[in-house]
């Protein structure tokens, strides 16, 4: 299993390397203007030369994630659990959230600036309204999907509602919570970048469309980058979270991998 | 898989009555009907049945006639549509009951140790549940450690249930509902799912752990051989919407064998049963059998 997967990481990291090696050669070969297409080495240098500029764009990238991101957690637990445990708000509210979730958020964010203005505001709030709805979804199916016999078992003891989901419903819903936590992560930065694209003076999305209309395409790239490693490390320090807590999900496919 | 010893015991007097109160179930003219209207399903038709205090009664009958439904009316999961259903002297309210029940299905959380399965019950019933908090969980842990090896899952208290075979997790899930001493005790089909040779082990586990604390038993099981080994007392049940067609007391003496299954006043009760179900079978409107498939 160990071995498989170390395997598995190397021709990972071996893909990525060759991605940027072939964008690299096919830049020098075409002879393509950087004004379209810079090279990754170009995008590198840009990227640590003005470092110094980004760096505090990416810390307001970040924190209105982050901020957006528990907000949106604390909202998305809350609501799940009240789904989750009442089968009346369940079929009710369904329909409501599904609606919901179903509108672009990009659309979302004007309205915002109408009410708050632009800048952090509309940043955080875009974030919270993508992220929660993983969370509301994932807490309230773990918690609806406890087994009936088991439930039957447990209310026969005597049990109350509340003896039944410290004991039963929270500990199956946690596999179900992390790993909504790790969609929900990518999920809030990409709505902090969005909104920060149309409407902010700060954060890397802003800075990106500066360059753009800069015509300063290196340093388009270089914010690119940046998301991307942003993202995945985000995506990555959630999903390490997960599989601490909540390994006795996953155990049994180790076990049958081996 | 280890063998198990069941210690041979003497005999219990049949009439003893003097533990801390053992519960009479007693149904009333209860009847269940779920749903309403047209989407109206009759479970169980109007049904009496008394159990008495220590008494093990075993319900037998075709599919679908009710049997599980009978068992949910007396742990108070479902209320009766008509009628009455009383435990212990009171209509049911399961809060006081602490009744131990087991299902075909294991249900073991899969995030715990077998050994914590095992004992929640103790963390949700009372008196034990206030000493659980008082950190007396290691005189448990001992507790639990001894009955674990009694039923013949000694070493695997640390364990996962997925670490565990259908045989033992069945055997874990028969002593979960039998951890905090209930005095009443409610199988459904609860070795349903086993081979042969376990499930006859698993008999000897439950006749022993019967005669030594004679809770009262309510078994539903679909295997005769079952019904008559175990219980004192079988009742046959009718096709849906059930009721109780034959009450037979069941005279082999304690501690009954395997070896008694097959002797020829077992075959006989055996066979009447067996007939009994059949012609019931017939009788009733199949199950799903209105008009062509
Ligand atoms: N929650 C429910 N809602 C609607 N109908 C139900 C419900 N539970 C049981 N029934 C119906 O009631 C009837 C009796 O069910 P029950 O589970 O008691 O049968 P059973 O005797 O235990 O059958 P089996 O031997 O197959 O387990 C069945 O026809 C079943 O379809
Ligand atoms: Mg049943």
């Amino acid at each position: 299993m160990g071995q498989l997967n170390l395997k598995q990481k190397l021709w990972s990291a071996g893909l990525i390397v060759l991605f940027f090696v072939l964008w690299e050669l096919f830049c020098l070969a075409s002879g393509m203007s950087d004004l379209v297409l810079p090279r990754p080495s170009q995008v590198m240098e840009t990227m640590i030369r003005r470092f110094p500029v980004l760096w505090p764009h990416i810390l307001q990238t970040l924190s209105t994630t982050m901020i957006g991101f528990v907000l949106g957690v604390a909202l998305g637990v809350l609501l799940g659990a009240v789904i989750g445990v009442s089968k009346v708000a369940y079929d009710t509210a369904y329909p409501l959230l599904i609606g919901f979730s179903s509108i672009p958020k990009v659309a979302v964010v004007p309205i915002f600036v109408l009410w708050f203005g632009s800048g952090s505001v509309p940043a955080v709030l875009t974030a919270l309204s993508i992220c929660f709805f993983p969370i509301v979804v994932n807490i309230a199916t773990g918690l609806a999907t406890t087994e009936p016999e088991l439930e039957d078992v447990l209310k026969a003891l005597g049990a109350s509602k509340f003896d039944i989901l410290w004991n039963v419903g929270l500990p199956r819903t946690m596999p179900f919570f992390f790993a909504s936590l790790k969609v929900a992560v990518s999920y809030a930065f990409v709505g902090a970048v969005l909104s920060e694209t149309v409407a902010s003076n700060r954060g890397i999305g802003n800075v990106m469309m500066t360059a753009s209309s800069n015509f300063d395409v290196p340093l388009v790239f270089a914010g690119l980058f940046i998301l991307a490693f942003l993202g995945v490390v985000l995506y990555l320090a959630f999903s390490l979270i997960e599989g601490r807590i909540t390994g006795w999900a996953t155990r049994k496919n180790d076990l049958v991998a081996t | 898989m280890n063998r198990m010893h069941v210690k041979q015991l003497a005999p219990p007097p049949l009439d003893h009555a003097g533990q801390s109160g053992p519960i009479a179930v007693e149904l009333s003219d209860a009847s269940v009907t779920f749903g309403r209207g047209d989407r109206a399903v009759p479970a169980l038709s109007t049904t009496s049945l008394r159990i008495a205090d220590g008494d093990f009664l075993a319900l037998v009958g075709p599919s679908g006639c009710g049997k599980s439904t009978i068992l949910r009316l007396v742990g108070g999961l479902v209320r009766p549509s008509t009628g009455v259903v009383v435990v212990g002297g009171r209509e049911v309210a399961a809060k006081a009951l602490r009744i131990g029940m087991a299902f075909q299905n294991p249900t073991m959380l899969p995030w715990m140790t077998i050994e914590q399965n095992v004992l929640l019950p103790l963390k949700i019933v009372e008196p034990f549940r206030s000493e659980f908090r008082q950190k007396r969980r290691n005189a448990f842990r001992d507790k639990a450690h001894a009955l674990l090896d009694q039923v013949g899952l000694g070493g695997f208290g640390p364990r996962y249930p997925w670490q565990l075979s259908g045989g033992m997790l069945q055997r874990a899930n028969l002593y979960r509902a039998l951890i905090h001493e209930p005095r009443l005790l409610l199988l459904d089909e609860p070795f349903g799912a086993l081979d042969q040779f376990t499930r006859e082990e698993l008999w000897s586990t439950l006749q022993t752990l019967w005669v030594t604390h004679r809770p009262t038993v309510l078994l539903v099981t679909h295997d005769l051989r079952e019904a008559g080994f175990l219980a004192n007392r079988i009742c046959v049940m009718s096709a849906r919407p059930g009721r109780v067609i034959d009450d037979s007391s069941v005279p082999f003496q304690r501690p009954r064998t395997i070896q008694m299954t097959f002797e020829a006043d077992f075959v006989a009760l055996n066979q009447r049963l067996r007939d009994l179900i059949v012609n019931a079978r017939s009788a009733g409107t199949p199950e799903g059998g209105h008009g062509p498939a």
